[in-house]
């Protein structure tokens, strides 16, 4: 147990002031909408919310950046992107910024997050997950990252996943539904 | 829809159609926020909010698209982190299996390092966070390195889709 990691109480980023009402509303759409010809006004039904309040909540929690994106939610290994690994960089404490907001633009980086390093046995520090249809995609993609983000002198590290146990959306509440 | 012990290699692909490669690529974000999205989106593509509402139900049943809705913040509700363990070759299958049975596991991945099992657990706050990692811990009584996201870079649009 000599790597158990203790402090697992970092400062989490401010959250968004939510009520009751934008509570219940998020619980209800992690499973998607429902795909009929009134989603929002069907969604509101079982909330006691009219078709208005359900779509003017959900804008707010977009601008609120509450929801990152909002939109049809894909399966890249199931259309063909087979391979997927989490690239991990050690980048200086002082440019992580401007580096990570590089790695961030690209549309095959999917997630671009800074999260702290382990030492002595982790010294990464940021993760992207990369996309790409085969290994060589992938490795490709990286290359074009590491020479369009000025990256040669930086450590990294590529972890490609071997098998999936399981995926599915996060699930914030019981809500007794899975999807 | 969890995928139990999928080997990477062994789902089959289907090539989409014209009519599902632009409902798989173009409403990624920005889906209408208007009372008929479908039919605003069937307008933009010259086809019927029936058959598109048709068409996404039948991408969701194959697979392909997880659920037409939100991508949420991490961390804006509740409380998440990436977690890895590093587990001896003969125990992992059943490590696996025992971490995806936590309705808090939503990820759940093998990848090719000495930290060899990557997953992501979400609960309602911090405190119901760390009993499941605490839990997981103490039933494998192995360390689990907890790497919660401090800055997210990402600017997501989605994923620009590619077919050969």
């Amino acid at each position: 147990m000599d790597m158990k990691v203790r402090h697992r109480h970092p400062p989490l980023p401010k959250q968004a002031i939510l009520d009751d009402r934008d509570q219940a509303l998020i619980t209800l759409i992690q499973t998607g909408l429902p795909l009929s010809k009134t989603p929002y006004a069907d969604l509101g039904k079982s909330l006691g919310m009219n078709e208005d309040e359900v779509m003017s909540r959900l804008k707010c929690l977009i601008s609120d950046k509450v929801i990152k994106r909002f939109g049809v939610v894909v399966r890249h290994h199931e259309l063909g992107y087979r391979a997927n690994a989490m690239v991990v960089w050690d980048i200086p404490d002082d440019i992580i910024s401007e580096l990570g907001s590089c790695l961030g633009q690209f549309d095959f980086v999917t997630l671009c997050y800074r999260r702290p390093r382990r030492l002595p046995e982790w010294p990464y520090n940021l993760f992207t997950m990369i996309h790409g249809q085969d290994r060589d995609d992938v490795l490709d993609n990286v290359q074009l990252l590491v020479e369009s983000c000025g990256l040669t002198e930086i450590g990294h590290k590529v972890l490609f996943s071997t098998r999936r146990f399981k995926q599915r959306g996060a699930i914030y509440r019981k809500t007794g539904m899975t999807d | 829809m969890s995928q139990t012990s999928a080997n990477m290699n062994d789902l089959k692909i289907n090539i989409p159609g014209e009519l599902d490669k632009h409902l798989l690529n173009d409403f990624q974000y920005g889906f209408p926020l208007e009372s008929r999205p479908f039919k605003k989106i069937a307008e933009r593509l010259g086809t019927t909010e029936d058959i598109v509402i048709d068409r996404l139900q039948e991408l969701q049943n194959q697979g392909a698209v997880s659920r037409v809705g939100a991508v949420f913040r991490a961390n804006s509700v509740g409380a998440s982190t990436l977690a890895a363990m590093s587990i001896p070759e003969n125990r992992l299958e059943d490590i696996a299996a025992m971490v995806s049975g936590y309705s808090e596991v939503n990820h759940n991945y093998q990848r090719e390092h000495h930290f060899n099992l990557w997953f992501v657990v979400t609960a309602s706050d911090e405190q119901a966070l760390n009993a499941v990692l605490d839990d997981i811990e103490h039933r494998s009584s192995l360390a689990v390195m907890y790497l919660p996201m401090q800055e997210d870079f990402h600017i997501d649009l989605g994923f620009d889709l590619k077919w050969t």
